[in-house]
């Protein structure tokens, strides 16, 4: 039997037969558009982040089923799921991070490019969840820097879709001059990365 | 004729006579202990006798007994016949001051990572081990997290604030 939720008992009609990204502001005339660069930019790169996932545990099946049909985060350009962190953007580290594990997330951290982007998945990686033991690392951020936290032991898929279109939103609206600023720099210091 | 305990125990005072103490039988296990310098003979003749032959170490631990004065450390073998089927355990135990015991890796070669672990975990110093060194831990790890004084949760954190969990 279907659940009684607004999607299955109200038809919504599409409200375009095809769905697109609004463009960013600007001048339009004939034959031309301007733009900020920085616009358009962050409008190509908020689009297409290609995720790194660093599944380690529980929270790595909630993800399998992110990227499934069902919630399917290639809606949001992350169509392709990447293992090489050369050419990823965001790092997703879903599930419980051991101290010996530590040093491996930072690595796959440092190999890749800027700009790059840290999703926490999961109570774990955010914080060590339950697990506060001599042997698991109290949230990642103690190794590397992150941008979003999504909490719940395991997050729903919405709420892991909703951590993405918030890192969406920082990857849109980021100054293009923001990694070679000394704040920046700082933060990258206090964790020994150069 | 199959193994029963009453042989093997009968054959190992036959050979050790006294030396072999704290005999039991939990759960139908052969269960004895003895002098931790002796751990090696024992192990040796368990091995080498033709008709005990327990040829596989299944496993090696310790256990912290905090109150027992002298021998807080047990050192546990546990090994099998793989022919008759049958299982026995052996304690040894040690001073946690001074917790030097001979490893078994020249008899047993899977004892050259159970024994690391039991470091790892208790600090059982394996006299002899050739590789005595962490091996689930983090290297840098100062101390040995599964003795009674240390209490589970990471004692070097600073960002929960003890009061917010009820702790004082």
């Amino acid at each position: 039997m279907a659940r009684p939720v607004q999607y299955n008992i109200t038809d919504k009609p599409l409200e375009k037969p095809y769905s697109i990204v609004q463009g960013p502001e600007g001048y339009t005339g004939e034959g031309f558009f301007a733009s900020k660069l920085s616009d358009v930019v962050g409008l190509a790169r908020k689009n297409s982040i290609w995720p790194l996932p660093f599944a380690t545990s529980c929270c790595g099946i909630e993800f399998m089923a992110l990227m499934a049909s069902h919630y399917d985060l290639a809606r949001f350009g992350s169509e392709r799921v990447s293992f090489t962190p050369r050419q990823c953007d965001l790092l997703m580290v879903i599930g419980t991070i051991a101290k010996k594990m530590a040093p491996v997330v930072k690595q796959v951290y440092l190999q890749m490019a800027e700009p790059r982007w840290v999703l926490a998945m999961g109570a774990c990686a955010s914080s060590g969840g339950i697990f506060d033991t001599y042997s698991v690392l109290q949230g990642i951020d103690q190794v590397i820097p992150v941008d979003v936290y999504v909490p719940g032991c395991p997050p729903r898929p919405e709420a892991v879709i909703d951590g993405f279109l918030r890192v969406q939103e920082l990857v849109g609206n980021e100054s293009l001059r923001r990694r070679n600023s000394p704040r920046y720099k700082e933060l990258m210091e206090t964790y020994g990365i150069q | 004729m199959a193994l029963t305990n009453e042989i093997i125990r009968g054959k190992l005072i036959e050979k050790f006579g006294e030396q072999l103490t704290g005999w039991e039988e939990p759960y139908g296990m052969l269960t004895f202990t003895s002098d931790k310098n002796l751990n090696l003979k024992v192990l040796q003749y368990l091995y080498d006798d033709a008709e005990l032959e327990f040829r596989f170490m299944t496993d090696l631990c310790a256990v912290h007994y905090p109150d027992e004065e002298g021998k807080e450390l047990a050192v546990v073998y546990h090994l099998h016949n793989l022919q008759e089927n049958v299982r026995i355990r052996y304690k040894i135990f040690t001073d946690i001051k001074k917790p030097d015991v001979f490893s078994a890796y020249a008899l047993f070669s899977a004892a050259n990572w159970m024994e690391r672990e039991t470091y790892d975990f208790f600090g059982v110093n394996f006299v002899g081990h050739p590789n005595l060194k962490r091996i689930l831990n983090v290297d840098e790890m100062e101390y040995f997290p599964l003795r009674k004084e240390y209490p589970l949760e990471d004692q070097k954190r600073t960002d929960k604030d003890d009061e917010m969990f009820g702790r004082d």
